[in-house]
Formats: C-alpha cells, structure tokens, sequence
C-alpha cells in the first residue's frame, strides 16, 4: 500500500518546486501586470485580515456559551455610509493604475516589426509580413510522452518545432485571426493574451527587454487537441535575428523556385 | 420529506376536493408546492452527484500529466456536461425548491400563485436532463464546447449539441414560468400586513432573482436558437464568411450569463441572511440597506457582460466600462458582508450546522469576491482569463458560495419539512469534511492559474503537477463528503431522529416557525396578521 502511494506520488516528489505565482515578466506591460496583480493581492490581504479578524473576535467572543446577550440594534447611519464610501476609496486607487496599464497595451502604433499570427485546429501560424516568409509551429513533443509510455521531457507539452523568432528590444506588433475556431494566443512571460477570432483580426504587441525562450498555450477551448498547441517564442539578439532572416528568406527561396 | 402528513391534512377542511392521487401519481399530478419544492430539491441533489460523478472523472485524468483515463474529446465533454449540469441541474433548481418550499410559508400564503403552472415547471426538467445526460450516448458524443456554447466551435459539434441546445430551451422556459409563478406569488399573496419592506430577506432576494431570470433567459434561448439555425439552417449570425460575428455570441450569451450568476447567488444571500440573525439571536443588521444592494447588484449584474471577454480584442473604452462596473459591484457586495458581520456582532451566537454553513459562506465567498476583484482588473485578466485561476474563482463563489448557502438553509428547514431534528453531529462532520476539502480541491487552483495553466486542458505540463495531484484528492474528499448529507436527509425522510418542534431556533422570527413542524398540507388556510 505504501509503496503504492510513493509510486503514485513519484511525480510530485521528482519534482520539488511548486509554482505559486505569475511568471517573471520580460516586457514592460507584462511587469505592470505583474505588479498589478502583487499590489491588488496585498489590499486584498489587508482587508481579509481586517473583516475576519472582526469575524473570528465576534465569533470567539459574542457567543451564547460564553452567557453573552445579544444587543438588539439593527442600523447605524454613520457605520453604512462610512462601509459604503470607503470601499468607493479603495477601488478608486485600483483603477487608476490598471486604467494607465490598459492604455498603454491597447496602444499598438508605431512597430518595428509585424507579425501575422493564425490559430489553426491544432497549430499556430506565423508570418513575418515585412519579410515575406511564414511557417507552422505545431507541438513537438512525442505522443508516447503523452501516453505514458517515454519519461516526460523537462518542457512536455510546452516545446515546438519551429518557434516564433523575434528581435529583442524591439516593438513587435501581431496582427491575430483564426482559420476554423477561435484559439487565443497567449504568452504568460510577454503579457499577451489575445483571442485568434475567425474572419476578423485583433491586435496586440509586445517588446521583449531579455534574450531567452518564452513558453505559452492556446488559451481557448478549440477542439479535442486544445490543450496540445503550445506557443513558443524566442527572443534573440539583434544580431542573431538578422542571421535568422537571413536563413528563413534563404529557405523560402529555395522552396519557391522547387516549386517552379 | 415525503413524510408531510398528507392524507391527515386532507380530512380537515377539504370537504369539497376529490381525493388526492397517492404513490407515484401524487408526485407527478401534484400541485401542491411543498410537493414540488421537495421534488425540485430531490432532482437537484440527483443532478448534482451527476455533475460530481463528471467533475471526479475530470480530477482523475488531471491528477497526473499524460493521458491516462480519458481521450481529449471526451474530457471536453466532460467539462462541457459538468458545467451545464451543475449550473441548470443542480444550482438553479435547488434554489427553486427552495422558493416553493419556503416562499409560501414566509409570506403567510397557502401555496403558490399558479398551482398547476408550478406543477409544469418542474416536469419540464426531467426530460431535459435525459437529454442533456442522454447526450453522453449519441452518435458523436455529448457537447464538447465548453458550457458557453461558443461559436464556430460548436457549429462543428454532432448532434450532442441539438439535445443540449433544447435542453436548454426547455430548462429556460421552465425557469420562465417558475419566475412568473414566484413574483405573482410575492406580489399578491403576501398576509395581511406584510408590506413590502417587511418581507423576510429570503423573499426578497427571489423577487429579485425571478425578475433577472424573466429577462435573461429568453435571451439565452434567442443565443441557442440563432446558433441552432446556425447549425442546421444556413444562418450565418456568427460566421464572419457570412457577414456575421463569432463574438456576437458571446456578447449576447454573456448578457444572459452575468446577471445568471447573480441569479444562482442572490437566493443565498437570501437563505444567509435568514440563518445569521436566527442564530446571532439579533435582527439582521441594516435591512433597508440589504434590499438596496441586491437590488442595486441585480441592476448593475446587467451592464458587466463583457469582463467575461476582456481578451477578445474590445476596443480601449470598452475594457474601461466593463471593468470599472464590475469593481462597482464590490461596493453592494461588501455591504452586505459587513450587515452580516454586523448582525453577528455582540450578538449570541450558536452554532448549529446551518451557522456554521452560513459563516462558511462568508468567508469563502467573500475569498470569491476577493479573486473577482482581481480578475475584474483588466490588465491582470489578460494574464488570468481561461486559466485554472478563473476555475478557483467561480467555485468558490459557486460551490462554497451557492450551495453552501443551499446546504445551511437545508439543515436550518429540515425540521420545519420533515417533522424530524436532523443529525447535530452528522451535520457538523459534513460541515467541517466540505469546508476542508473544498478548499484542498479549490485553492490550489489559484497557484496553477497563476503560473500559467489554462483550464479545460486534459493534459499538462509538469510543473503543474503538484497542486493538480492536491486539487484531485481534495476533489474526491468533497465528493465523499456530501454522502454525509445524503444520509442526514435520508434520516430525515425516515423519521428517525428526535420529533422537531414548531420552532426549534431559539433567535427565528419568520412566519414559517409559528405553523407546526412537519408543516400542514397547506400553509396557511386563514392568513396570519403581520404587524
């Protein structure tokens, strides 16, 4: 029984960091949310401990076993307005930073850089329209992984066989549709989540301040293989990326005089 | 609670009337509203174990990564079903039951406006749950779309679809004619000086909720029909190749879906707001203010439909309206928190099962309303929508909120229903085993959405392994738990257990403790004087 149970707990122990919070943001909205969310978190906080511990006090103390009477006033003017007014407070400093942040990532003027993103049943698509090259990215990782029959790799069901490729530092506008479903697109790290809506496109941007790989999912129930079209993004070096283009375009020209 | 003493009631003052049906009959020719509100709240406890038999397959095949017990398409079904089943099976007709039971025995009425209507509205639901349930077996399979039903993705589902699309008409227009039924009763069947700010909370909080479901359910009809001649009829209402919107859809489905959520919480405050006076042995605290924010919750539920759709692309004014409208909403809320809070204060409390529930409620709740604020933030939902944060959040608000609520005002009225005191002692081990478990299955949920797992997802990535291992257990934990109360209703049921009297809360004003435990037949044959 007991050997059973380390067995069925194996993963777990194998795996010792448990995820509590956001992921480290690397664009400037991405960390507004972050910080959003921490300081949202903390009056949450405040608050809870202010309301419960009046709870728990009244609950300890005003109670039938401890011979207390009950008072019998039901309304106090003062008290209701005051309860009423400074929740108005409250929400008021919330919504001042959060209106700045929604500004701001609604603002999509101004790109050095825009890519075409399509979500497919099950894949993503992505075209550098400046560029004129484009690809699919679908999940990579094995279906023995996925039905237990191969150890699971350390980014199981988060890797892809061509990842988005993009240029660190810069502004980069996606211009997102869909082909059959809607999909949303949605890297954690970027600060980006944005639904894929068939026959209409949506925008969104981001500008990644860190050179490193950044994993995401489709985010919106799309069929039987939603949970297996991941998204992954690499941000490279200026340089690294110009070499990068410079192979895409090379590979794109290849294949379009193959298909002459 | 089929052991209202009927045939005895009979004989008195029922010269005139043929002789009631017995057996089956009597169940389904009745028109007798404690008759149906026992046989709404048998239906919903029914579906309720369906809906939690679909959520512990889901917890199965999460509780490792990999695909172990279930394939990807059935688990959407499962998702799809136990939402479905949850929120128009076991939610919305438990808080019916509630209202037949209670609505006339609190406003000193003898039983419901439109008997033979009521009678209708609950039929109308067995047969929409064969064909949700039955769904499971058709070809194709049960819908997979997730409970919001969106567009194209459901336009490409089997047949599953139709049956859950006219299950939901006719759970609707049964919800229609419940609503009707209530707010007539209300409005006309009130005793003898019972105005209207005199009203038992409980009743309020249904008037309101019955004018909600009057307005938005036939817009959820209007939403499936469109996307059943979708479907079938060549209608291109949310096909952009045909000039028409997916995210139509949502805007009109969400108009019904917001002010829904309302619909299955404000009874509860209702039922909460009966339990904590009784038991605090005070008036509830700041009553006109309590009637203002349900009322001013109902209102403003109408104008929040889009914080549902913050990342489908709305332009900047719009994520600006929605969200500071539904941060609006934490103002009544929080009022009527506090009135509790205030209620409980200096009060003399006890805590039988059903205070127990209701403090329950508070403080989960209140932990929901928390997460609502978070996510009504715009900028923190692009990071949290469609993520296992979403799913803590409306459990707690659904689960520990709604049917702890349900679960507190079934153990404060067994008595006065069945006649019979239920178990002290099982009803606090099915408080304490739902409180802890609920939280081992739900809070953790909050960690995985915030590091990145979407919901309805049948596999996933492995550092999300840990919490989803934690949430399984709990889940099976709270499922086991309420097979507590299944035997304290049953005990009940059965008579056995120590005889209740007319009134057994010490702190209970309400009309429904002055008639005899179990109560008569029909409530009240002469109205009662309020003063």
């Amino acid at each position: 029984m007991s050997g059973s149970i380390a067995a069925l707990l194996a993963p777990a122990l194998a795996h010792a960091e448990l995820v509590w919070n956001l992921q480290t943001p690397v664009t400037p909205i991405a960390r507004q949310m972050f910080d959003l969310h921490t300081y949202i978190f903390w009056v949450c906080v405040v608050i809870f401990i202010g309301v419960f511990g009046v709870m728990f006090y009244s609950i300890y103390k005003h109670r039938k076993s401890r011979g207390h009477t009950a008072a019998q006033f039901h309304e106090n003017t003062t008290v209701e307005v005051v309860w009423t007014v400074i929740p108005i407070l409250i929400l008021l400093a919330m919504a001042w930073p959060a209106t700045k942040t929604i500004l701001a990532l609604k603002d999509t003027s101004a790109p050095d850089l825009t890519i075409k993103i399509t979500g497919y049943q099950w894949k993503w698509g992505y075209n550098y329209l400046q560029e004129g090259f484009g690809f699919y990215s679908n999940l990579a990782t094995p279906l023995a992984q996925i039905e237990g029959r191969e150890a699971k790799g350390p980014n199981y069901l988060l890797e892809v066989d061509q990842p988005l490729v993009v240029p660190v530092d810069q502004r980069i506008r996606l211009v997102i549709t869909a082909d059959d479903v809607i999909h949303s697109w949605w890297v954690p790290a970027l600060g980006v989540k944005q639904d894929a809506i068939p026959g209409f496109v949506r925008d969104s941007w981001f500008k990644a301040e860190k050179v490193g790989t950044y994993r995401g999912q489709c985010a919106e129930l799309c069929g039987k293989e939603h949970g297996f079209m991941p998204i992954v993004v690499e941000v490279r070096s200026k340089d690294d990326y110009a070499k990068w283009v410079g192979e895409q375009k090379q590979k794109a020209a290849v294949a379009a005089n193959a298909a002459k | 609670m089929s052991s209202i003493p009927h045939d005895h009631v009979h004989g008195d003052g029922h010269a005139g009337h043929a002789p009631h049906p017995t057996g089956l009959m009597r169940w389904i020719t009745t028109t007798n509203h404690k008759d149906i509100g026992t046989l709404y709240l048998l239906f919903s406890l029914f579906m309720f174990f369906v809906g939690g038999v679909l959520a512990l397959t889901i917890r199965t095949e999460l509780f490792h990564p990999g695909l172990q017990v279930v394939n990807p398409e059935f688990f959407n079904s499962l998702t799809t079903l136990h939402g479905l089943i949850m929120i128009f099976g076991a939610i919305m007709p438990a808080a019916v039951g509630f209202a037949n039971w209670q609505i006339p025995m609190m406003i000193g009425a003898p039983d419901m406006a439109f008997a033979r209507m009521n009678n209708w509205s609950f039929w109308l639901l067995p047969p929409a749950a064969i064909m949700l349930i039955g769904s499971f077996f058709v070809p194709g399979g049960a819908a997979s779309g997730g409970w919001t039903l969106y567009p194209p993705l459901s336009v490409q589902g089997g047949m599953g679809f139709d049956l859950t699309i006219f299950a939901v008409h006719i759970m609707g227009a049964s919800s229609i004619m419940g609503s009707i039924n209530i707010i007539t009763t209300i409005l006309n069947m009130r005793a003898p000086g019972m105005t209207l700010m005199k009203m038992p909370m409980f009743v309020w909080t249904w008037l309101i909720t019955a004018y909600l479901l009057i307005m938005v359910m036939p817009v959820l009809a209007g939403a499936v029909t469109m996307l059943l001649t979708d479907r079938h009829f060549g209608t291109t209402f949310f096909n952009a190749a045909g000039g028409g919107d997916p995210v139509l859809f949502q805007h009109v489905f969400w108009f019904f879906g917001h002010p829904e959520v309302y619909i299955m919480i404000l009874p509860s405050f209702g039922i909460i707001s009966e339990i904590i006076p009784a038991f605090a042995r005070k008036p509830l605290f700041g009553y006109p203010s309590m009637v203002y924010a349900v009322a001013s919750i109902a209102i403003l539920s109408c104008l929040v439909w889009a914080h549902h759709m913050f990342t489908v692309g709305l332009p900047a004014a719009g994520l600006l309206f929605f969200m500071y409208v539904t941060m609006l909403i934490a103002v009544p809320t929080g009022v009527k928190v506090f009135n509790w809070l205030a209620t409980m204060w200096r009060g003399s409390m006890t805590f039988e099962t059903p205070m127990l529930f209701a403090v329950g409620f508070i403080f989960l709740f209140t932990i929901g309303g928390f997460t609502g604020l978070v996510v009504a933030i715009v900028p923190v939902d692009i990071q949290l929508q469609d993520t296992y944060y979403v799913v803590a959040h409306f459990h707690y608000v659904l689960v520990a909120g709604s049917l702890f609520a349900f679960f507190a005002g079934a153990y404060y009225w067994l008595p006065k229903w069945t006649g019979t005191m239920y178990d002290e002692t099982l009803g606090k081990w099915h408080f304490w085993c739902a409180m802890i478990t609920f939280n081992i299955t739900f809070f953790p949920m909050h960690f995985l959405g915030l590091a990145g797992m979407p919901r309805r997802i049948p596999d996933y990535a492995q550092q999300f392994t840990d919490w989803n291992m934690v949430a399984s257990i709990g889940a099976f934990g709270f499922g086991l738990s309420q097979l507590i109360f299944v035997w304290v209703v049953m005990k009940c049921i059965r008579g056995d257990g120590a005889k209740a009297p007319a009134k057994p809360w010490e702190g209970a004003h309400t009309l429904e403790w002055t008639l005899p435990s179990p109560a008569p037949y029909h409530s009240f044959e002469t109205p009662p004087v309020v003063k």
